[in-house]
This record gives C-alpha cells, sequence and structure tokens, in this order.
C-alpha cells in the first residue's frame, strides 16, 4: 500500500493539490452565499457570528495544506518531476561562470578592480596619516611618503591601458570568444549531439527527486540538462583559463620591484634607530607590515584596466540572456511553483536550498511517519508506540513492595554442603514479590511516545496524588500555609529547566529523574490551584455544612474537595501543557527514549522530515490532552461558574 | 423544654490601633419552645453577630446562650441555619442537597429517601429531586436550604436574612412557606432581615436591635404571624394596625439611622 502510494506519489499530490485549490473556492464561494443571507445590520449582533461554521474550518484547513505542499516544493515535484534535475544543471552552468561573473559588476555594484584600488587607497591614506605618530625624522617621513605616492603611481600603472601587455589583450579577446561561441553552442538545437550511451544508462537509472532526501539526483537525464551539464564543463574550463589571467605588463613590475626593494632599505634604516620605547618599535614594525600588505595584493595583478573587461561581460550577459531564453517554460515553473528558495549545484551534488529544505514535502514526511510507525523498523531501536510481550512476574515485582518478605518469619535457606538450596517460605515469598517466577506474558505498551507518556502521566499523577491535599490544608490552615509556602514559592518560580540538570544528576537521566522533574512541576501548579480553591470556599457553605453535622473531616472531603474541583481541574490542565513543555526540553537534554529524543537526534542530523513528524505527534498529542481535559470538565463540574 | 435564653450577652470585637467595638452588649432574652422571632435593626447593630453566636459559629465574649439545659458551644444538629444565599452545594442534586444532614449522621437507608420526598413535597418541589440545583431559580434554591435544615429536625432555626436576594413576588410566597412550616413543625425559628414588612410578618414577637453598642432597642409582640397562617398575608399588611405598626418602627430605625450618620 505504501510502496504503491510512493510510487504513484506525484499523481496523487497533484490530483490533492488541485483538489484543495477547488474545496478552497467551494467553501469560500458557500461562505460567501450563507453570508448574503445574513441581515447586514446583524452582522455584529448575529450570535451565530461566534459559531465559525464547518466550511471555514475547511477553508482554513485546506488552506494550511496548500501552503505546505506549496512551500515545499511537494507540487512542483508532483507536477514537473524533472524540473529539480534540470534546474540542478542549469545552476550547473551558471555556477560554471562564477568565477569570471565575481570579477564583473553583474551581480555586485562595482567592478572587482574598482573595489580592491578603492580599498588599497584607503590603506594607503590611512598608512601616511599613521606617519604621524612613528616619531620619524624629517628626513626619514619624506622618504616614507615617498614611498606611499609611488605605491599609488604603481597602482595607477597597473590600471592605465597604455602599459597592458598586448598578450594579456589577446588572452581577453580569447576568453571572449569562447564565451561567445559558447553561447552561439547554446542556441544550437542540435548541441551537444546525441547524449552517449554511458549518459543514457546513467539517465534510466537516475533517482526520482527527494528519493534521497534533500539531495537532487546529479547526472542530466533530458535534452535540456544534457546541453546545460555539457555547457556547465566547457565554462568550467574557459573560467580555470580566466582566473589565470595577471596583470603583468613590464612597466608595473618595474615599478613593484622599485618598491620592493624601498621598502626594505627603509625597514632597515627604521630598525636601526635605538633607544626607542616598546610601543613605538611595534608601531613602526605595524607600518611596515600594511605596506608590505598592501604591495603583496598590488602584485597580485587583479586589478586591469577599467575597460580591459568590457568584451567579456558583453559576452558574458549574452550567455547568460541566451541560458535564459533556452531554459524556456523550465524558469517560469521555478518561478511560479518553487518559491523562497533555488537548486543548488555544488561539486559533485545538487540540493534543495529554501523552504524546499527545511519544510519537508508532505508526502514524505507522511512516509517517513509510516516508516518509523512501523515498529519492527522504529527509531533508534524503539518504535514509536507499539507492545511488548512482558513477564507478568515484571509488574508483580513493579506493584508490590519487596519489603514484604522480610516480615516472613524465618531466615532466609542457605546452600548446603552439595551446592543445593532448598526453599523455604521465606524465600517463596522473596521470589513471588520480586517477579522471579515462571509467569505468562502479558502485552505492554511500548515505545517513544509510550514513555513520554507514561513519564507526564506519572509526574502528573504524584503531583496531584500529593500536590492538591498539601493545597487545600495550605488554603485552611495557617500553619501549613506558613510553614510550606516559603518553600514552595522559592521552588516554583524556577524554570523546571533550571531544575533539570541536578534532578537528572541525582535521579539519573531515565525514568526516575525526568518523573521526578515533571512530578516538581506538576506539584507546584496543584498545590497552588488546590489552595486557591479551599481559599475560595464559600465561608455560609462551611457552615452550613457545619450546622447539619458535618465534622472537619467530612466537611475537607464533602464541601471544600468539591469546591475546589474547578480551579483543581485547572490547574490539571495548565500542568499537563508545562509539563509537556518541560519533558520534551529533559528528553532533548538527556536519555535514550521519548519524543524529545527523536527530535534531538533528528535536530543533529538535520533531518527536517522527523522533526516535523515529532513536532505532529506533540501537536496531535497535546490536542488530544485538551480534549480530553476539556471533556473531563464539562462532566464533572458542569456547574463552574454558575454556583 | 428547649427554650433559647440568652444571660448577659457581649461581645467585644478588637480592631486596629488597640480600639474596640462593643458588636453587642449585655443582651438577655428568653424565646420560648415553638416561637418565631424576627430580628430588625439597622446595619452595624449586631443581628448577625447574635445570629452567629446563637448558631455557634463565634463564641461570646461574655455571658452565655442556653438551648434547653445546654450552653451552645459550637455548632450542632439541634440549630438549624439558612443562609441569605442558599449556600447549596451545586455538585449534588436537590435530593442530595436535602439528604446531606443525614448522611453525615451516617448512611442513606430507604427511609431516609421517603422522608427527601416528603420534604420535597412540603417546600413544593417534588419533582425535582435529581436536578442539579445550579439550574434552578433562587426561591427555588431557598426552598431547598429550608428543607435541607428542616430535615435534620433542629429545635431551632436560624435564617440571616433569608428572602433578602429574592424579588418581591417570590418573597411573598415565601413568607408564607415560612409561616407555614413553622405552624405545621411548631420549631423555634428566629429571623434577622432588613425589611420592616417582613419583620412584622414573620414575627411572633420582634426585637428592634439598635447599634454602639449592640442592644435590644424594643421589643413587640405581634399578631400578625398568626393571622397569616390563615390569612392571606397581603390582605394583613394592608390592615391599619400593620401600617400604623410599620410606621413606628421605620421612624424609630430612621432615627436611629440619623444619630449615626450625625455621629461620623
Amino acid at each position: 500500500m505504501l510502496d504503491f502510494l510512493f510510487t504513484y506519489r506525484g499523481p496523487i499530490v497533484g490530483t490533492l493539490f488541485l483538489a484543495l485549490i477547488a474545496t478552497i473556492v467551494w467553501a469560500v464561494l458557500y461562505g460567501r452565499k450563507l453570508m448574503r443571507t445574513e441581515k447586514s445590520d446583524a452582522v455584529f449582533g448575529n450570535p451565530e457570528r461566534a459559531l465559525g461554521g464547518w466550511h471555514w474550518v475547511i477553508t482554513g484547513v485546506s488552506f494550511i495544506l496548500l501552503l505546505w505542499f506549496y512551500f515545499s516544493w511537494d507540487a512542483a515535484r508532483a507536477f514537473r518531476p524533472v524540473a529539480a534535475n534540470e534546474f540542478c544543471q542549469v545552476d550547473k552552468l551558471s555556477s560554471a561562470g562564477n568565477p569570471i561573473r565575481s570579477v564583473l559588476p553583474l551581480e555586485k555594484s562595482f567592478l572587482k578592480g574598482t573595489s580592491l584600488l578603492v580599498r588599497e587607497n584607503r590603506q594607503l591614506s590611512d598608512l601616511a596619516d599613521d606617519l604621524e605618530r612613528l616619531g620619524f625624522s624629517d628626513t626619514e617621513k619624506a622618504e616614507a611618503k615617498e614611498i606611499v605616492s609611488l605605491m599609488r603611481l604603481a597602482i595607477v600603472g597597473a590600471t592605465s591601458p597604455q602599459y597592458l601587455d598586448a598578450s594579456t589583450q589577446t588572452r581577453f579577446v580569447d576568453i571572449e570568444s569562447r564565451i561567445t561561441a559558447l553561447t552561439a553552442k547554446l542556441a544550437n538545437e542540435g548541441y551537444p549531439g546525441a547524449p552517449t550511451a554511458a549518459q543514457e544508462e546513467a539517465a534510466a537509472n537516475i533517482a526520482r527527486w527527494g528519493d534521497s532526501g534533500n539531495e537532487i539526483p546529479y547526472a542530466p537525464a533530458t535534452p535540456l540538462g544534457y546541453k546545460f551539464a555539457a555547457a556547465a564543463v566547457e565554462m568550467k574550463a574557459i573560467s580555470k583559463d580566466f582566473i589565470k589571467i595577471k596583470n603583468t605588463n613590464e612597466h608595473f613590475l618595474g615599478q613593484v620591484d622599485e618598491l620592493k626593494s624601498q621598502i626594505a632599505a627603509f625597514d632597515t634604516k627604521a630598525k636601526a634607530a635605538t633607544g626607542l620605547d616598546e610601543l613605538l618599535v611595534e608601531n613602526r614594525a605595524d607600518f611596515f607590515k600594511g605596506l608590505t600588505h598592501v604591495l603583496r595584493r598590488v602584485d597580485d595583478g587583479n586589478i586591469f584596466p577599467p575597460d580591459a573587461l568590457n568584451g567579456i561581460q558583453t559576452a558574458l550577459v549574452a550567455l547568460d540572456g541566451e541560458q535564459k531564453s533556452q531554459q524556456g517554460g523550465l524558469k517560469y515553473f521555478g518561478a511560479l511553483m518553487m518559491p523562497g528558495g533555488e537548486i543548488r549545484a555544488g561539486s559533485n551534488s545538487c540540493s534543495e536550498q529554501g523552504s524546499g529544505r527545511w519544510l519537508p514535502k508532505p508526502s514524505d514526511t507522511l512516509r517517513t511517519f509510516v516508516r518509523i510507525s512501523n515498529p519492527e523498523i522504529g527509531y533508534k531501536g524503539n518504535p514509536l508506540l507499539w507492545y511488548k510481550m512482558k513477564p507478568f512476574g515484571e509488574m508483580v515485582d513493579l506493584v508490590v513492595p519487596d519489603f514484604i518478605s522480610s516480615f516472613v518469619p524465618g531466615d532466609f535457606p542457605r546452600h548446603d554442603e552439595n551446592g543445593v538450596v532448598t526453599p523455604n517460605l521465606k524465600s517463596k515469598v522473596h521470589d513471588f514479590v520480586t517477579g522471579n517466577f515462571v509467569s505468562f506474558k502479558v502485552p505492554m505498551p511500548a515505545g517513544h511516545v509510550w514513555d513520554s507518556l507514561i513519564r507526564v502521566v506519572a509526574g502528573l499523577f504524584f503531583g496531584i496524588l500529593l500536590g492538591v491535599p498539601l493545597g487545600l490544608f495550605m488554603g485552611l490552615s495557617r500553619f501549613s500555609k506558613g510553614f510550606f509556602d516559603p518553600i514552595i514559592e522559592l521552588y516554583r518560580p524556577v524554570p523546571p529547566l533550571a531544575w533539570a540538570p541536578l534532578i537528572l544528576t541525582i535521579f539519573g537521566i531515565q525514568d526516575d529523574g525526568k518523573i521526578f522533574l515533571l512530578f516538581m512541576v506538576a506539584f507546584a501548579i496543584m498545590v497552588v490551584s488546590a489552595r486557591t480553591g479551599a481559599t475560595g470556599t464559600n465561608l455560609s457553605k462551611i457552615h452550613a455544612a457545619h450546622s447539619l453535622g458535618a465534622s472537619k473531616g467530612q466537611i475537607l472531603r464533602k464541601v471544600i474537595l468539591p469546591n475546589s474541583l474547578p480551579e483543581i481541574l485547572t490547574g490539571i490542565r495548565i500542568a499537563i501543557g508545562v509539563c509537556w513543555g518541560t519533558l520534551v526540553a529533559a528528553e532533548m537534554l538527556a536519555g535514550t527514549t521519548g519524543i524529545g529524543f527523536v527530535e534531538n537526534v533528528a535536530r543533529k542530523q538535520s533531518d527536517y522530515e522527523i522533526i516535523w513528524t515529532t513536532i505532529i505527534i506533540l501537536g496531535l498529542l497535546g490536542l488530544l490532552f485538551d480534549l480530553m481535559m476539556r471533556w473531563v470538565i464539562d462532566k464533572t463540574i458542569p456547574w463552574r461558574g454558575k454556583g | 423544654m428547649s427554650d433559647l435564653v440568652a444571660k448577659d450577652l457581649s461581645m467585644v470585637f478588637d480592631v486596629g490601633s488597640g480600639g474596640q467595638v462593643h458588636a453587642l452588649k449585655n443582651i438577655n432574652f428568653t424565646l420560648k419552645n415553638g416561637e418565631l422571632l424576627s430580628v430588625l435593626g439597622p446595619s452595624g447593630c449586631g443581628k448577625t453577630t447574635l445570629l452567629n453566636i446563637i448558631a455557634g459559629f463565634n463564641r461570646p465574649t461574655g455571658g452565655a446562650v442556653y438551648l434547653g439545659d445546654e450552653e451552645i458551644e459550637g455548632p450542632g444538629v439541634n440549630r438549624g441555619m439558612v443562609f441569605q444565599q442558599g449556600a447549596l452545594f451545586e455538585w449534588l442534586t436537590v435530593s442530595e442537597n436535602i439528604s446531606f444532614g443525614l448522611r453525615m449522621k451516617g448512611g442513606t437507608s430507604k427511609g431516609s429517601q421517603k422522608r427527601v420526598d416528603e420534604w420535597l413535597d412540603i417546600v413544593g418541589l417534588s419533582g425535582f429531586g435529581n436536578v442539579p440545583t445550579y439550574q434552578l431559580s433562587g426561591g427555588m434554591q431557598q426552598r431547598i436550604a429550608l428543607a435541607r435544615c428542616l430535615i435534620n429536625d433542629p429545635d431551632l432555626i436560624l435564617m440571616d436574612e433569608p428572602l433578602g436576594a429574592l424579588d418581591a413576588l417570590t418573597r411573598e410566597k415565601m413568607q408564607a412557606l415560612v409561616l407555614k412550616i413553622w405552624k405545621e413543625t411548631g420549631t423555634t425559628i428566629m429571623i434577622i432581615t432588613h425589611s420592616v414588612e417582613e419583620a412584622l410578618l414573620l414575627g411572633e414577637r420582634l426585637f428592634v436591635m439598635a447599634p454602639r453598642p449592640g442592644r435590644i432597642h424594643k421589643e413587640y409582640n405581634l399578631p400578625f404571624a398568626e393571622m397569616g397562617v390563615t390569612q392571606d398575608t397581603r390582605d394583613i399588611k394592608n390592615t391599619p394596625e400593620f401600617i400604623q405598626t410599620r410606621e413606628e418602627i421605620l421612624t424609630m430605625i430612621w432615627d436611629m439611622e440619623e444619630e449615626i450618620m450625625g455621629q461620623t
């Protein structure tokens, strides 16, 4: 069944997507039709306004699903499964031209040469300003200024067209013509010719979009793909040759050599000076370091005359234009159906970036959810929610306290000379209470969800069991209010997670520690709410019960407890929410099972599908708990707010 | 018999900064078994304090109250209470509220169910046994409160402004009900009220109390309650005698209020 869904996910998701759009349109039209029947002046006074209406629920749910399908690119994948692979080839070509593009003012505002020139000149000005505080003599200062102005001249030497080498010029022209040739090839229908057998085989065996997480099949598989992939290979070679070109004209090299010797000479002279304090020596060293760095960068030869690259720029723009037009419908498809990100080609893989990456596709998420729901697969060795056959003895051991065997008279048997142990009554009782007997097996729930659930339920149970009576007593007796208030009010405001490291160290990172942490959370909330309920009990109710012959205990159980129920139940509802939050965070902190653990592992592996799966599970469980509590509240305290 | 006797009853409250307030001072009276007493007075004259002492919720600072031969030292089943706001247990049904006292004494038998049904019938709520109390109107809730304390067969019923929160029509019906119960059960009843008409109608005897210190200012013996058992209460209220007494007491309370206002 799942395999079938997986194989035909394209048509299924596509149909669903269209159905969602149709549903929204229908529900909106239906809602408007209903609205038109309402009297316009009764719109705000209409009590049915607050009821909502199921068609608006459908609209809302459909809208969320639609957004999910859209921004996760599940819809794009359904309607054009090869789109990702084709975009991968397109980006291969784009990124192949990036070394050239980064030099030109295409994506950036300035020519790279311009930016470098501005930066080096600013550095030189800074260095010249620094001269004043370096304690040089006037002649030395003049010499240093001479070096700085020489360096400025050298930069001019690099930018001046008259000094540019003829050979460099030829190489620029060569690059330009190669790019133009590639543009022409790209426009050619036949380029790059029929795919080779190896290419075809690779295309036939190619994985589908999303079969391996966020990665996209790398090899080209469509005519468009073949064309862009082939062009990318050529473009890569062109780029490689381009970045080798440096400004190395004779005039410029001569200036650089001259500068090097001058700086060295000045440096030696400056170092020879004695009797300077340490700070000054350090500052002078920095000055020379600065000079040398600027010179080294200028020597790299990345600054060319301003118009030297014009031809290449024109050719590259033409190539980009041709590339866009060769994409045809693909670019419109990308703009329309793949919002919030793009597909990037790396050196040996393509991947989704943006919303397509962190928002997993609904179909993939469902598949992952069903896969890890399978108890035989599960996650990290545990199912999500399943059952295990456990011997009945384990349950006896859990429920019956072990110390019972100590009350049986007599001693435990010892082994005799032959090494035989004869059991007596005491040892038999001991075997029973520790669950050490052959017993039938009973199914018990198990798994990550169950572990989280049982921790919350256990923490809540003990919190309610101890918190409610204490809260009631604190509401009724001055002694217990005064005695317990400082303890509870001191530990309650501390965020539960701040307790976690301590509690987990004392009680262990498995169930005990977490249950105790949740107990602390639930206990404080239950004490406060039960106390509020008890203090809020109407005095005349207590008087009435008293004069009807109720004893103190009876008043507590029959009047104050039921009277506090609304507050107590509200407290439980709040405690459930806080406990969930604390538990998931505590499980992320430490442990080997639980929903928080699953999410934490998934986070470390950037497995967005699992992350979203756990988020959805947590959301559904929270909703379930709250609905349950609402039902309980409706059933047990229908008088709330009416007394 | 079980007469209610107050001897030199005093109640002094400490207020902040060392001051003291004489809520009650040297109250002496005897209420014979089966008498109907209404207590009237301006606010702050110690009516409720007196009632709370008799109920046993407060201990007096001087003197004592006796019911029969026993001194009152705490709340007891022999004195039933009816409050202004029913003070019903809204988590229980009408029947469960009424049988509350019986259950506190231990167990419910078939006999007790029968008594609950009888009382439901007397207060005019038969058929409402299984209804939750919060669904009923204020008048119905007061009927339940009456039945709840009467089922215990108390020697004395104490009512603290029992009809104060009801609308005028319901109030008149309830006044008739109180008279009917008084006559049929022969219980001693003490009613505290703000309404002069109600005090006249529901009082075989009437204490007008005065404040600072709280004391019994004037005592009346009235025929209207006896008349009310047989006649329509509205006719009684229109008799010249009733009107005359009403005006006299109203003037008296009015003067007391004036005096209080003048003091402050």
